[in-house]
């Protein structure tokens, strides 16, 4: 009882946010709305006990995507006023296509019933022992690890793609040359020298850069090093 | 399983499908909002699986309502992306101004 109405108050929530998502005169305020539409969607998940997804959807959704919109929305600089003024002009035409489409859905929904014999149809039966995460991850990384895999590659390449497009190289940045890297010779660097004993290093001349021959007038300057001499 | 008829969490999520869709029609030119309404009716979407996996016992519906949350995610992080180089060429997010790119 308690959780049927439960259900109505999350529901009543849930329908008014999804208005307000597509209402509102802000979007900064549509994206709060739609953090809210998606906790009480959560909420909705709870009660009939997909506990995983509704965790997943708070995190997932309210934690990501919505703070990336949010982000987004923030960013950019735009003209909220000009972005209002097909308001009026699209409401007609918006609110007969969603009236038909209501209509249609209700008369689906009025003249539809479960076959009967749909119980043995069920492609993974519930296990009332365990718990709902630990029957998801039973059958996630068995009976469905291709499809698991496969929206692991969706992610990283929506993830390399987002990188992609929006990568701006302003010219500025001191690039890795990775050929210059490999393409390096010991030769090129490394310089072997027999020292012959007692010398000194100005002898055998290994010094890189290479240094100038002091000049004698040079040497006087360099000696006031330590003696003040400003 | 479920604490209302089936029909209920049904009749909540067909709401939420065509206030998505209301909202595409209505915010024609910011395209943040359209964005927003997908996830909308991505959610709408969910909502039915699960109802479904709850009414009939069957743990599949769960697993595809995953795979949605991951699709939406992986779509809006591409969108904002898509969104972001759109202003940064041209200074407005109006989609009318999208037919421009054509051709």
């Amino acid at each position: 009882m308690i959780a049927a109405f439960a259900f109505y108050v999350f529901a009543g929530i849930l329908l008014v946010a999804a208005g307000m998502v597509v209402t509102a005169r802000n979007p900064v305020h549509s994206v709060l709305w739609l953090v809210l539409a998606f906790f009480n969607a959560a909420a909705l998940f709870l009660l009939a006990g997909a506990e995983f997804l509704a965790m997943i959807l708070v995190i997932v959704y309210v934690g990501a995507v919505a703070v990336l919109f949010l982000f987004v929305v923030m960013m950019l600089d735009i003209n909220f006023t000009q972005l209002r003024e097909g308001f009026q002009r699209y409401l007609p035409i918006g609110a007969t296509v969603a009236a038909v489409l209501l209509i249609e859905l209700a008369i689906v929904l009025g003249g539809w019933t479960l076959a009967p014999q749909s119980g043995g149809l069920r492609a993974a039966p519930m296990d009332p022992s365990v718990s709902n995460t630990v029957q998801l991850g039973r059958i996630l990384y068995t009976d469905y690890i291709l499809l698991f895999q496969a929206a692991g590659l969706v992610l990283l390449v929506a993830m390399i793609g987002a990188i992609v497009l929006t990568l701006r190289d302003r010219g500025v940045s001191r690039h890795q040359n990775i050929a210059a890297q490999i393409g390096r010779m010991p030769a090129d660097t490394l310089e072997m020298l027999d020292m012959p004993s007692g010398a000194g290093i100005k002898a055998t001349g290994f010094l890189r850069p290479k240094p100038k021959e002091l000049a004698p007038a040079d040497d006087g300057a360099r000696d006031d090093q330590g003696k003040g001499g400003h | 399983m479920l604490p209302v008829p089936l029909s209920h969490y049904l009749a909540v999520s067909a709401i939420l499908l065509v206030m998505g869709i209301f909202g595409i029609f209505l915010n024609r030119k910011n395209v943040i909002i359209i964005l927003m309404s997908i996830e909308l009716i991505l959610l709408a979407v969910n909502v039915n699986l699960i109802a479904f996996s709850a009414a009939l016992g069957d743990l599949a519906g769960q697993v595809m309502a995953m795979f949605v949350l991951t699709v939406a995610a992986a779509e809006a992080a591409i969108g904002l992306a898509i969104l972001v180089i759109y202003f940064r060429n041209r200074g407005s997010i109006q989609v009318e101004d999208v037919t421009l790119m054509k051709g």
